[in-house]
């Protein structure tokens, strides 16, 4: 088995979490409480990922990495090389494909939190910073967990984005799916059979984790 | 709306001491992707004192949207809410202070206790900017007023109704604020938990005398605590005074039906007694064709003249046989024509040529066993007569 790419996946994904909480949690809180009446494109555009193929993100992201484009040229200007097929270029593309799967269980778990407990606590005198720490998201912790789990396994299952953008350079670019392909091509049966196994009871028990974590809130489509 | 239907505030003499005065008009709903939606206006303009003003009204009157203004959670279109010297709120001078910086306490209809902490950090959350020690000073000493000491340790699902009610009153007060909302905080205790938790709601204001703004429906509570209530209806005040004079002696029909006045009668006055200060009144039953002669409280009413009186199914009594040295002046002969029975009550309808609904407990009624098409005797007193309207219009 290739430790390596599940090495590699894992840190991936540890990353994308870890960044998707961080830019996922205000967008959440925006998407929930703002009242501009345009909310829905932003929100539109944060499900694309669930709908759009991977190869059209992916595709759209290459653009995006390379020379033509300003945010390339910006990039290669501050690290001195390109984004496509490099490891932090894999991060960029996970965060946005996975976007969704955090915000969404973000999002909703901020909007089932009682308006009138907000309410109470500005009356009592607390700011929206004190109130969003001391009572929106601690009654949102199954929903937050939900959203860095799902995220989190979500970047471990990618292929299409990764293959895109990312290639198939061991050590680099080159995650447990992609592994998958590669030995399926190679008609490296035994091997591709094991990886398999093992990526199948992974997503099952991060599965069954959320689901007994989170009985109440479940939202990991947009549509509820 | 036309200007004249606007209602001059109650200022001059009675907001001299006033600690909170509002004068706010909203319009909620009105046009939502063409489809019209039922317009709903707020047109309020009234002042506090210190002490406990009770705001009556249905549900749907606006009561929670003018508290939801004062406190911050809504925008007036217009108008004026100032606490003490402070303007809170300004469409003129474009002042709206938020929610947090008012500093006026408000318990929500469903209290709102925060499921996730203990009593104790429910009720110290408001005093984050205090040293630790003055925060367990403080608390406790609330605690202690409010008599929950015992569940300080437990959080809000654990306790019991009234102990909830206690902890947001308590949560709401010991942050000192310069004015107090209450929206049917005690909708859902018995009545002995409700009268001992107004009692200490009292004494804690008797040492503050802040201003109490106290909504309800439910008449009973404005006598257990109004000093003054203010009526409303459709957004607008129709009345304000004492509770007697708002709520006993109803001036308005709808104020009559919240004050469980369920007889309303039009009669025609017969005779003025002034000497007795009462005056008799006379209403047609409207099947029978039937007269029944009342003597109600002398109004500013003409002989001729139509009035509506309103009666409290509970204040009429009945008696088996004819009632003799009573004190009361109006016995009318009838016959029960239903009885049905709703929760712990008894509605008897008695038709005495007039008809009559009559309230009793289900003891009274198996003590008389009364049963449909019984005869029997209506007692009313003169002064469980009240006149709803000046005269309507002289007869003839």
């Amino acid at each position: 088995m290739d430790w390596q790419a599940f090495l590699l996946t894992g840190r991936l994904a540890v990353m994308v979490s870890a960044v998707l909480l961080a830019i996922g949690l205000p967008m959440a809180y925006w998407i929930t409480f703002s009242g501009w009446r345009w909310k829905f494109v932003v929100e539109a555009v944060v499900a694309l990922p669930l709908v759009l193929p991977p190869t059209v993100l992916g595709f759209y992201l290459l653009t995006a990495f390379g020379n033509a484009s300003a945010f390339g040229r910006w990039w290669q200007g501050i690290t001195g090389h390109p984004l496509a097929f490099t490891f932090s270029g894999l991060v960029v593309a996970s965060i946005l494909y996975s976007l969704p799967f955090a915000v969404q269980p973000f999002a909703a778990s901020f909007a089932a939190v009682d308006r009138g407990l907000i309410a109470a606590s500005s009356s009592l005198g607390a700011s929206r910073w004190r109130t969003f720490w001391r009572v929106i998201l601690p009654l949102s912790i199954p929903g937050v967990i939900t959203g860095a789990v799902l995220s989190f396994a979500h970047t471990v299952g990618e292929f299409g984005v990764v293959l895109m953008i990312g290639g198939n350079i061991p050590g680099v670019t080159r995650t447990v799916s992609i592994d998958i392909y590669d030995r399926v091509q190679a008609a490296e049966y035994a091997a591709a059979r094991q990886t398999s196994l093992l990526l199948l009871i992974f997503s099952f028990v991060v599965l069954s984790l959320v689901y007994a974590l989170n009985r109440r809130v479940w939202a990991v489509y947009p549509f509820e | 709306m036309k200007p004249e239907s606007v209602e001059k505030p109650l200022q001059n003499a009675e907001s001299a001491g006033a600690e909170l005065e509002i004068q706010i008009s909203k319009k909620f709903g009105g046009q939502t992707g063409g489809e019209s939606r039922v317009a709903f206006d707020i047109e309020a303009d009234f002042a506090l004192t210190r002490g406990i003003t009770v705001l009556l009204g249905h549900s749907g009157a606006g009561k929670t949207a003018i508290l939801n203004c004062i406190a911050g959670l809504i925008r007036p279109d217009r108008g004026r809410i100032a606490l003490q010297a402070e303007v809170l709120f300004s469409s003129e001078e474009n002042i709206d202070l938020p929610v947090e910086e008012r500093g006026i306490g408000y318990v929500f209809q469903h209290l709102a206790l925060f499921p996730h902490l203990t009593v104790w950090k429910n009720i110290a959350y408001g005093l984050e900017r205090l040293s630790r020690d003055e925060q367990t000073r403080r608390v406790g000493a609330i605690a202690e007023a409010f008599r929950i000491r015992h569940t300080i340790e437990k959080r809000p699902g654990e306790i019991s109704g009234g102990e909830k009610q206690r902890v947001a009153l308590a949560r709401a007060l010991v942050t000192e604020p310069r004015a107090l909302l209450l929206d049917e905080p005690l909708a859902a205790v018995d009545p002995g938990t409700k009268a001992r938790i107004i009692e200490d709601l009292r004494n804690w204001n008797a040492a503050h005398q802040i201003p109490i703004l106290y909504v309800t429906h439910n008449r009973e509570e404005v006598f257990a605590l109004g000093e003054r209530v203010i009526a409303l209806e459709n957004g607008r005040i129709i009345a304000q005074g004492t509770p007697a004079e708002v709520v006993r002696a109803p001036r308005h029909v709808s104020l009559a039906e919240w004050s469980g006045l369920e007889n309303r009668l039009e009669a025609q006055v017969v005779a003025l007694h002034e000497d007795q200060g009462t005056m008799t009144c006379r209403a047609q039953g409207a099947g029978s064709g039937k007269q029944v002669d009342l003597e109600i409280p002398l109004g500013h009413s003409r002989v001729g003249e139509f009035v509506l009186v309103g009666i409290g199914a509970g204040d009429i009594l009945v008696a088996t046989r004819r009632p003799e040295a009573l004190s009361a002046r109006n016995v009318l002969q009838g016959k029960i024509a239903s009885l049905r029975r709703r929760d712990v009550t008894v509605i008897a309808q008695v038709d005495c040529g007039v008809g009559f609904e009559v309230h009793l407990t289900p003891g009274a009624q198996e003590a008389l066993q009364l049963g449909t098409g019984q005869d029997v005797w209506v007692v009313i007193k003169t002064y469980s007569c009240h006149l709803l309207n000046a005269g309507s219009g002289i007869a003839e």
